[in-house]
Parts: structure tokens; sequence; C-alpha cells
């Protein structure tokens, strides 16, 4: 039935489709240090980001909650899964990175110190072959590191 | 012999020759152009018409003394008759052309909304506008103290006619803009009844008729309306030329939009005054192109009949409610009595950007988003839906192989 489907695979994976119906971090967090909007007045979608620091600075939890498409729930979940425990200098170069990877499909990163987490964004690669899709994916990480900045909002236009 | 008489259906597969973009292959797919609300695909004639006028009959328009420009300025003005024909306008001068309905809109927002309006009084459109009938209105608000009332919407979709009536009660709307067909709902508005009760309260009346005119007869003067703004490239024509249409004592009353040249009569530092309707709403090298293509769009329309149009949309609309109804997980939004050819839905399992985005693997183009609609939405509790649109292109047989795409979609995210 759904093998007409079968080149949108590279899109939509089976970790995108499972962390966009069943996302582990979609929560708003019960205390917070810093929190962020996101919003794509191009097509509607909302996020808002919520962290937690510890006592070093590195970031202790992360939650959200979206109302978007199955790439940027899959991708906000994905992030908050490779972000806890990191530092916001690591959390920002990991954005750079990840960001490379949804336009181009590339990543330069890849073998340096941040490989393990881009692994597990991986998935979302496929995204640079639809560049109307690029900011779903790159949502959640613009709310996000408007958070670590500070900052309330942020438009991933 | 008891007949009945049927309007005449349309010779689709013939129309479909005239679009060469419906041969393009997307992904090695037929294309199955269902966003035509957004933009609808150009004709043989209209390319024809434009591309002839570059190759061999052009010149800036209303200024040369010359065989090129004169010939170009009647062209050029061939689409304000048919225009004027199409909307059955009583005096060809009561069309102004611009660029966009945007455009129309925002002239009506400064010119009728600064110019006539006094603070105090309220503009008054209904709860599913688009975004180009709601920010003017606001822009007019915040300068000058206009106050902007919204008509709600009925869980059908439909204006609520005892709140749009209410609104209208204390006297202070001078003036109703409103769409004529919902770009979301498909929802007719009823315009002769919104008309009359407006007019009651000594309000004048705009519609918004960018959908509309797409697939109706509109007639200005049975409407009995104040003014009707439409934009060319929804209407089978090039992007860049729109309508306003105005009564005549209202449009030689309102002050000019922009300012420059064409729209002057005499010019000197102290003092200028300004042209003839329409000609005082029309600054600046005009359209020239655009119109010629626009006036091939009408008469390519009017051979073909707003009856036959009519009737074919009619019969679309049907199919599709039909058959997108009964999928499971599919919830379309609206029920309006009277609807035209859009149908906004959503689908249980998936969102609407992934929904497009499996059908465009399909080859199907639909439009994914708010529309440029968001209080429309939210009113619905919605942020985005799909839509499919149609048009005098559109066949039996896309809506099948939609309603069969959309059936997959459902599986695939299970």
């Amino acid at each position: 039935m759904t093998e007409t489907f079968d080149d949108l695979r590279d899109l939509y994976q089976e970790v995108i489709l499972d962390h966009g119906r069943r996302p582990r971090h979609a929560r708003r967090l019960d205390s917070f240090d810093a929190v962020a909007k996101g919003d794509n007045p191009m097509c509607g979608d909302r996020i808002e980001v919520w962290v937690k620091y510890a006592p070093d600075g590195t970031i202790a939890d992360t939650g959200f909650q979206a109302r978007g498409c199955a790439i940027s729930v899959a991708s906000a979940d994905l992030m908050a899964e490779s972000v806890i425990g990191r530092s916001k200098a690591d959390t920002r170069a990991l954005f750079d990175a990840f960001r490379e990877m949804a336009r181009t499909g590339k990543c330069p990163a890849c073998d340096s110190a941040l490989a393990e987490p881009l692994e597990r964004l991986e998935p979302l690669a496929g995204v640079h072959e639809y560049p109307s899709r690029v900011k779903c994916a790159t949502l959640a990480w613009h709310a996000l590191v408007a958070a670590l900045d500070g900052g309330k909002e942020a438009s991933s236009e | 012999m008891n007949v009945t008489m049927r309007p005449a259906l349309l010779n689709v597969a013939r129309i479909r020759e005239d679009f060469p973009i419906l041969r393009q292959k997307i992904r090695g797919k037929d294309l199955v152009f269902l966003d035509s609300a957004a933009s609808a695909q150009k004709p043989r004639a209209v390319i024809d018409a434009m591309r002839e006028a570059m190759e061999t009959q052009y010149a800036n328009v209303h200024r040369g003394l010359h065989w090129m420009s004169e010939r170009t300025t009647d062209a050029y003005e061939a689409a304000r008759d048919a225009a004027a024909a199409l909307l059955n306008a009583r005096d060809r001068h009561e069309v102004v052309i611009t660029r966009n309905i945007t455009e129309s809109l925002n002239l009506m927002a400064h010119s009728y909304g600064r110019g006539i309006l006094r603070p105090g009084q309220a503009v008054l459109i209904s709860g599913m506008e688009h975004h180009s009938n709601i920010v003017p209105w606001q822009l007019l608000r915040d300068d000058r103290g206009i106050e902007l009332r919204v008509a709600p919407i009925t869980d059908a979709g439909e204006l609520d006619m005892d709140a749009f009536e209410a609104l209208l009660a204390d006297g202070k709307v001078g003036l109703v803009s409103m769409t004529h067909m919902s770009n979301v709902l498909g929802t007719y508005t009823p315009a002769e009844r919104v008309v009359r009760i407006a007019h009651a309260h000594g309000a004048k009346v705009l519609f918004d008729g960018a959908q509309a005119v797409v697939h109706r007869r509109i007639d200005v003067q049975a409407l009995d309306c104040d003014f009707y703004a439409f934009t060319g490239h929804k209407l089978y024509g090039p992007t860049g030329i729109g309508v306003l249409w105005g009564r005549r004592e209202l449009l030689d009353a309102m002050p000019p939009f922009l300012g420059g040249g064409e729209m002057i009569s005499s010019v000197s530092y102290e003092h200028s005054t300004w042209a003839e309707v329409p000609h005082k709403f029309e600054a600046g090298t005009p359209p020239i192109l655009e119109g010629i293509g626009l006036k091939a769009a009408i008469d390519y329309v009017q051979s073909i009949g707003y009856d036959a149009i009519a009737a074919h949309e009619a019969s679309l609309i049907d199919h599709a409610l039909a058959r997108l109804g009964a999928i499971d997980g599919v919830r379309i939004l609206g029920r309006a009595q009277d609807r035209g050819g859009v149908v906004s839905f959503t689908l249980d399992r998936a969102h609407a950007h992934d929904v497009a985005t499996l059908l465009d693997r399909q080859g199907i183009a639909v439009r994914a988003g708010h529309h440029c609609a968001e209080p429309l939405m939210r009113r619905f509790n919605l942020d985005s839906t799909a839509r499919a649109s149609f048009a005098i292109y559109t066949t039996h047989d896309e809506i099948d192989y939609l309603a069969d795409s959309l059936a997959r979609v459902r599986e695939f995210f299970k």
C-alpha cells in the first residue's frame, strides 16, 4: 500500500515518524531557567522550548511544546536528546553543524567531537532535498538558542 | 415536450489542451494541479497575446505621439473595456487598474478610508477574510481612529447574518469590506443580502472577488454593490495586474492613492491637479503587458461562458466533498450551503505540511498552511489545513486520484 511513497523514506525515516508520533521530550518543565518561543510565520508552526541548567552551566533538561508537522516535532525531540548534558557552547556548535546538514545534506563536522550527537540527528539530513521543509527542521533549534541567549522569541525566517 | 434546460458542460479535455503547462511531468508523474486558488495556470491565448505584444507592438502608453504608442495604448485600454464588460459595469471609467487585488484593497483603505471615512466611523469585515482584507483596515484604524469590526461566521463556515446586521445597527459603519468567496472555506457570501442590509444602514459595500470572479458571472449592477475588486492571475491571466471597480460618483469624490505621472492633470511646485478617474488612481507606467494578458484571459473565460464554468465547478465540488468526505480521518472545513471550488481539509494522522509533501510525490500540487487567513484558522482551532482548489481544467479523475492518494498518505502515517 505504501510502496508508492518508498522514495520518501529519505525524508520520513522510521526514526522521524516514531519521534514525530511519540516525542519523548514534549513537555513543559516544572522548573526552568530559560524559555523561548519559535514561530514560522510562513507556515504557522509554533514551538516553545524550556531549559533547565545544571550547576556547572550545562543543560540539565529541556522540553518543548510544538504545533507543527512530523519533521518539526521529530527534530525538536531529537534536539532535546542531543543537547541534554551539553554546554551552551557545544549546543551552539551543534546547531551550526545541524543547520549545515539540513541545508546542504553535508556534514563537515561529523568527524569532530560532535560526531555522536550528529549521528543521532542524521536522519533529518534528508530535508535538504525539500527546501520548503528545512525550516521545519531548524525551528526548534532557533528557539533553543534564543532561550540560551536569554531571548524570548525566535523565528525561522 | 418537457425540456429541462441544463448548462452546457465543459469539454475539459479540449480546455486542457489550451494550457501547455498541464503536459508537464512532476517526478515522472502527470501534474495534478490543485492549487489554482493561489494562482491559476495560463492558457495559450494569454501567453501568445503577451509574447506577440512584445514582439510586434510595444511602447509606453497614454503619452506617445507615435504609431507604436497609440497601438499599444489601444491594446492596453482594451483590458479596461474587457474588465468593465466582465463585471457589467455601467461605465469603463469606473474600472481602475492596479497591480493586484492587495493594491486594490490598499487603495480603498487609503483613498476611501482616509479620504472619505471620518474618525468615529467603522469598517466592517467578516471572520473569513484573507489577510489582504484585514491588514489595510488595521493600518487605517491605527492611523485614523476608524474602528475595525468583524462579523463572525458560524460553525458551518457561513456569515452570521444576525450578527452582521447587529454590527451595523448603530449606523457607524461607513464601509463593509467582505470576501465574495472564501479562499479557505469556499463559502460564497450572500452578496445581494449583504448589500441590501448594509445600504439600509448607510454603509457602502466593497467585495473582494479574487476567488468568486473565477467561478461565477459577476454583475455589479445586479449586486448593487459600490466597489468590487479582483486580480488577474487567479483568472488565468498574468501576475502584476488587478482591478478595482467603483461607482463613478464615489471614485470622483475620493482623493488619489499614489502620486506620480499618469495621475495628474497639471503639476507645478505650488499645486497639482488630478486627472479624471480612473487615471487619478493610476500613477506611473501601468502594467501594459499584463493588461494585454488580462484582456486575453477575460476573452478566454467569456468564450467558455460562466454557465458552463459554474456548472463544472459545482460538479467538481460535489464530487470532492463526496470522495474526500468518505476517507477515514479526513475532516473538511466548512459546510456552507453555497460553496465554490476550494476544499480545505485536515487528516487525523498527519500535519498538513506532511500531507502536502506526500501528495507532491504523487504529482499533486495542493497548498498547505494558514492560507493567509490566520484569524479564520483560529476560529476553527487549527494552525493549518491542506487545500485543494479547482479550475476549468480540473477533472473528476484528478479528484479521484487525490482521494486515493490521500488514503495512501494516511496509511503511510499509520
